[in-house]
């Protein structure tokens, strides 16, 4: 992993920006509350007033489920997705451009990894507690039926860890706003298409495929696995997914954020 | 010359009561001619991945439960979404462009500074909102048709009734937008306590009374539930002209207010 980074780029003070993030968002809480709603509101919209249209549907297991512990689950990847391509695309491309915010931090004695790590750092814990919440209400609702949703929790954290790293490595590459659509496209059929709402029997063997190269599929499995219990040998290969946009984003971030910054 | 002849030559006259915000009208519409492709993402194909997702792949789950009314699920969701579509897009169009009219870009007061009355610059932001919506609307029944949502050609109407909504939110958001004074909080607050629930629970993609009965008076009060039952009904073909009327005056004395306070806002703000 060091071989990928540029030299000299991690002082060991990422802890600092950290700092700073949680000193700006006690003026911003209520953008910062309002993370947490979202989710909730389309839960019991959805849960009671979809489920009432299909009623139960097959659970990862093959055991029927009902409609809210199935698209639960899935409201909380996409919501993992969603803080974490938010936090480090549009915020991290405002601090980038127009706060000049990086330009002033590198001049002290922090390096491009130390950014890195810290940005996404704050993100991850942004995302950590909206997932805590969302969990609780699930728990409310007697959404969480097995003892592996507590792993549901860090499994969130891995998801919002690798869509912030690879959502701050295209950042890195975008020149103007208008890009910002290109990210709407890429998030937006995910959230939709990725098993979210509907299981992935509905496609055709074609549309199967593809949907199961979208990285959200494979969150939403992991997530639905843990909170019915149904775990399986098999998610270790979601994971695996996550790590390699891990690895791919983190490389890919620190060396750009050093040559757009410090060349 | 050559170079300048898209620019209308001076009159020396002073525009009418029409003619200025027709003025109005026209500088966005030439703006968006040459700039209209940036929108092709949010107004055409975010509605159409919406009706692909919940019409076709969740529609496909939803069996004869009754509460579409014997109609396939496409169809019932159809017109809902044309009026989500312009809801959401009156809401998105009336917060950061107004507020760039005047903090960033300033162009309200450019307007305002000749003889245009800051009236007329808030009628003339509807007037474009309305019309931009109507015609996204009418690409969107397009798109629908494509795909076997629409059942009888009485969803013109539904154009109609989406488009009436549209601008009563926007009226409303306008006026809001017109006196807020930093982006900061203030419209994500919007979009998430006000325009993202009432997209939920205003009956678009299942009848408001499958909710439990605490949640359904937000319906009454929400503009996208008056919208969606005129539109659907329209589109359906189901003639219930009292509900109708009241649909309408609701919509209609929303519209009003938020346009006699739109007008009131951008005064304020423009004559100083």
């Amino acid at each position: 992993m060091i071989g990928f980074l540029p030299r000299g780029g991690y002082a060991g003070r990422s802890l600092v920006l950290l700092e700073r993030s949680a000193l700006i968002s006690r003026r911003g809480w209520l953008v910062f509350v309002s993370g947490f709603f979202e989710p909730v509101f389309y839960l019991i919209a959805m849960g009671q007033g979809l489920g009432s249209l299909v009623g139960t549907l097959p659970g990862p297991d093959g055991a029927p489920i009902s409609y809210a512990a199935f698209i639960a689950p899935g409201l909380l990847a996409a919501s993992a997705m969603n803080g974490a391509v938010f936090d480090s695309t549009f915020n991290v491309f405002f601090k980038l451009k127009y706060a000049k915010l990086y330009d002033a931090m590198l001049a002290t004695p922090l390096g491009p990894v130390d950014i890195a790590l810290g940005e996404i750092g704050w993100a991850l814990i942004r995302g950590g507690l909206y997932a805590l919440g969302f969990l609780s209400v699930m728990a409310g609702f007697g959404l969480l039926t097995s003892p592996w949703a507590l792993l549901a929790l860090p499994a969130a954290l891995i998801v919002a860890f690798a869509f912030a790293a690879v959502g701050m490595a295209a950042t890195s590459f975008m020149r103007s706003w208008q890009d910002f659509d290109l990210v709407t496209l890429a998030i937006l059929p995910m959230f939709l298409f990725s098993t979210t709402f509907f299981p992935l029997s509905v496609y055709p063997p074609v549309l199967q495929t593809v949907v199961q190269c979208l990285p959200l599929y494979h969150a939403v499995e992991l997530m639905r696995g843990l909170t019915t219990g149904a775990v399986h040998v098999g998610m270790l290969g979601n994971l695996a997914y996550f790590a390699v946009m891990i690895v791919l984003g983190v490389a890919v971030t620190s060396r750009r954020l050093d040559r757009l910054l410090l060349r | 010359m050559a170079a300048t002849s898209t620019l209308a030559p001076s009159t020396g006259c002073a525009p009418s009561r029409v003619g200025g915000v027709l003025l109005v009208v026209e500088h966005f519409w030439i703006w968006y001619r040459r700039n209209w492709r940036a929108t092709a993402v949010s107004s055409i194909l975010q509605p159409l991945l919406f009706l692909l997702a919940f019409g076709v792949g969740f529609g496909s789950l939803v069996g004869d439960s009754g509460a579409t009314g014997g109609a396939p699920y496409l169809v019932w969701l159809a017109p809902a979404l044309l009026a989500v579509s312009a809801v959401q897009s009156a809401a998105f169009e009336s917060t950061y462009p107004v507020l760039s009219g005047f903090k960033w870009q300033r162009v309200y007061h450019a307007m305002a500074a000749g003889p245009i009355t800051p009236g007329q610059v808030a009628l003339g932001q509807l007037s474009w909102t309305t019309a931009k919506i109507t015609g996204s609307g009418a690409v969107y029944i397009g798109i629908i048709a494509l795909f076997g949502g629409v059942a009888r050609p009485t969803i013109v109407l539904s154009l109609l009734a989406a488009a009436l909504t549209g601008a009563a939110v926007a009226s409303l958001v306008t006026a809001f937008a017109a006196t807020v004074e930093s982006e900061g909080a203030a419209f994500n607050s919007l979009f998430r306590f006000v325009v993202v629930p009432m997209t939920l629970f205003s009956g678009t993609f299942f009848p408001v009374d499958r909710l439990p009965g605490w949640v359904q008076p937000i319906a009454w009060i929400s503009p996208l539930w008056h919208g969606t039952e005129l539109a659907r009904d329209a589109a359906l073909g189901v003639w219930r002209p009292l509900a109708a009327l009241g649909h309408v005056v609701v919509l209609v004395g929303l519209l009003a207010l938020g346009t006699a306070l739109s007008v009131r806002f951008f005064r304020r703000r423009l004559a100083l």
